[in-house]
């Protein structure tokens, strides 16, 4: 049974680590730039939840679900104006800047949202009130899973299939390809790249809010740096199955997420970090572009 | 329609074009042949607005294009088909029509295909298939035919025989024909130059970013130094 609950761990948590890696992922398609700020974002997603959810304490159980809804929407919008804010303020004068001022421009916006962070809300350690609380009772004293954990999974499932919908069925959607494989030729169409371009960084930043939400819930300490080691774990995943790729995105945080938890459960909880990356080189080591990324030559 | 006034563009301390001026009328084929390195695409891309002129204008529609942003001149009306073609390639056939009419309204975007489709019956075969696996041929068709989604006054073309074996080359120059019977004004530029001028009204000569001669389509096909320079004697 220890086997089949961590399966069930590690796919709710990969199922956030998919989350994450899908604001990595499509940003980097449409904006090649690696957004390291983002899983800072996830930190303010998380610390805005924290804020309501506070307040909404002692609340009877139908005002506490409402709250906790209002929670993650609140928790949404910040973080997509955020993301848009940062990204015109920081990125997008450096759109022809070579890619090196941008990688660093984009640790010095992590920083400057943490350090704001600990400014704002102090360096000590917060305990999340989670969003959901209980499990589902499988087997009575040996399979059960978390709401939290259901909630993971069906909101990657749900965030998934309206990603795929929303770049394969609407117009803004296929523009926002259209840009993510040649910026010239979409403004030759007609598209406005950097609203298209804005409007990535809004959905990865909404995305990001949702995912530090289900984090804290799940593992339920908030810090000013909370945001980071996730953040480089689903940027890691994002790699794993294809950065640029949608799917590989999917494919590479719940992989992640269940190579992590085995590994500590299974080998050692200190080295499971090391099991994760040790992966990641093998699997890079054979397929370059990721499990689901495509390898484009370049032209001449 | 289109008129270009003593424009001078520079690739930063390099002086691409040298004060070119010219202009298309209503109706007409105008073509601009050169050499390789003369400017041609410079030009094109500069009056699309994806490259900015240091000093001289640019008039479409009576509009000067100085301040109209690049993703907004196929709202004016013209559409610019690149050189290399430059279609999605991860995207199937019919979504590149689809974002060739990106600028146009919902209800409009059916019929543009259906027009399309009618002048290139081999898209309407692919339109499933993923664009980056048609042959050269087929891509070029498909740059063009995204470039009529727009309903364009005025229709660009960078190019459009560029890699090309000799038989797609005289049916691209018979699309162009039966676009310009069909009344889009089109400016044309090409390496090709036989070709270039025998469908042209007008045409100019470029050399390292200056006009050098320019005449009907006729004229500059039986000019004695265009011919030594571009024609092969």
């Amino acid at each position: 049974m220890s086997f089949l609950n961590n399966v069930i761990t590690g796919v709710s948590l990969g199922s956030i680590y998919a989350i994450i890696a899908l604001g990595y992922t499509m940003v980097y398609g449409i904006a090649k730039m690696l957004n390291f700020a983002h899983g800072d974002v996830i930190m303010v997603g998380a610390y805005v939840c924290f804020f309501v959810m506070s307040g909404a304490a002692g609340l009877s159980p139908q005002a506490a679900v409402l709250a906790s809804v209002g929670a993650v929407l609140l928790a949404a919008v910040v973080c997509t104006a955020l993301g848009i804010v940062i990204e015109r303020l920081a990125y997008k004068p450096l759109r022809s800047a070579p890619s090196l001022a941008v990688l660093i421009t984009a640790i010095g916006v992590s920083y400057l949202l943490q350090n704001s962070a600990q400014l704002l809300w102090g360096a000590d350690t917060k305990t999340f009130r989670p969003i959901v609380e209980g499990s589902l009772v499988l087997i009575p004293g040996q399979l059960s899973i978390s709401y939290v954990a259901v909630l993971s999974i069906v909101c990657c499932v749900v965030v998934m299939a309206a990603l795929t919908a929303f770049t394969g069925g609407t117009k803004l959607g296929k523009a926002m390809r259209a840009c993510s494989e040649d910026k010239a030729a979409a403004q030759l169409m007609g598209i406005d790249v950097n609203a298209t371009i804005s409007m990535t960084f809004a959905i990865g930043s909404a995305l990001a809010a949702l995912a530090g939400v289900l984090m804290c819930s799940a593992y339920p300490v908030l810090s000013p740096t909370t945001g980071s080691l996730p953040g480089i774990r689903a940027f890691t995943a994002a790699v794993f199955g294809g950065i640029g790729s949608v799917p590989g995105a999917l494919l590479g945080g719940i992989l992640l997420g269940v190579i992590e938890t085995f590994a500590k459960a299974y080998i050692s909880t200190d080295l499971s970090d090391a099991v994760v990356f040790a992966v990641l080189i093998i699997v890079l080591l054979v397929k370059p572009a990721g499990l689901m990324g495509r390898y484009v030559p370049e032209k001449v | 329609m289109l008129t270009v006034n003593d424009i001078n563009v520079y690739y930063g301390a390099i002086h691409a074009i040298k004060g070119v001026s010219f202009q298309v009328n209503d109706g007409e084929v105008v073509t601009l042949i050169g050499a390789n390195g003369a400017g041609k695409s410079t030009i094109l891309n500069t009056v699309c607005g994806l490259l900015h002129t240091r000093t001289g204008s640019i008039q479409f529609l009576d509009k000067n294009l100085a301040s109209v942003p690049p993703h907004k001149v196929v709202e004016l009306g013209m559409a610019h088909v690149p050189e290399g073609r430059r279609i999605f390639q991860q995207m199937t056939v019919e979504e590149n029509l689809e974002m060739g009419a990106y600028t146009q309204p919902r209800a409009s975007v059916d019929p543009n295909l259906e027009r399309v489709y009618q002048q290139f019956p081999r898209l309407k075969e692919r339109r499933k298939q993923v664009a980056g696996t048609l042959s050269g041929g087929e891509q070029q068709m498909l740059a063009m035919g995204r470039g009529l989604m727009s309903n364009p006054k005025l229709l660009m073309l960078d190019e459009p025989s560029m890699g090309l074996a000799p038989i797609l080359v005289e049916q691209i120059f018979d699309i162009v024909k039966s676009l310009h019977k069909a009344g889009v004004t089109i400016l044309l530029v090409e390496q090709n130059a036989r070709m270039a001028l025998s469908v042209a009204d007008r045409g100019y000569v470029l050399e390292t970013g200056k006009i050098v001669a320019t005449g009907t389509g006729d004229d500059l096909l039986h000019n004695e130094a265009v011919k030594k320079a571009y024609l092969g004697g």
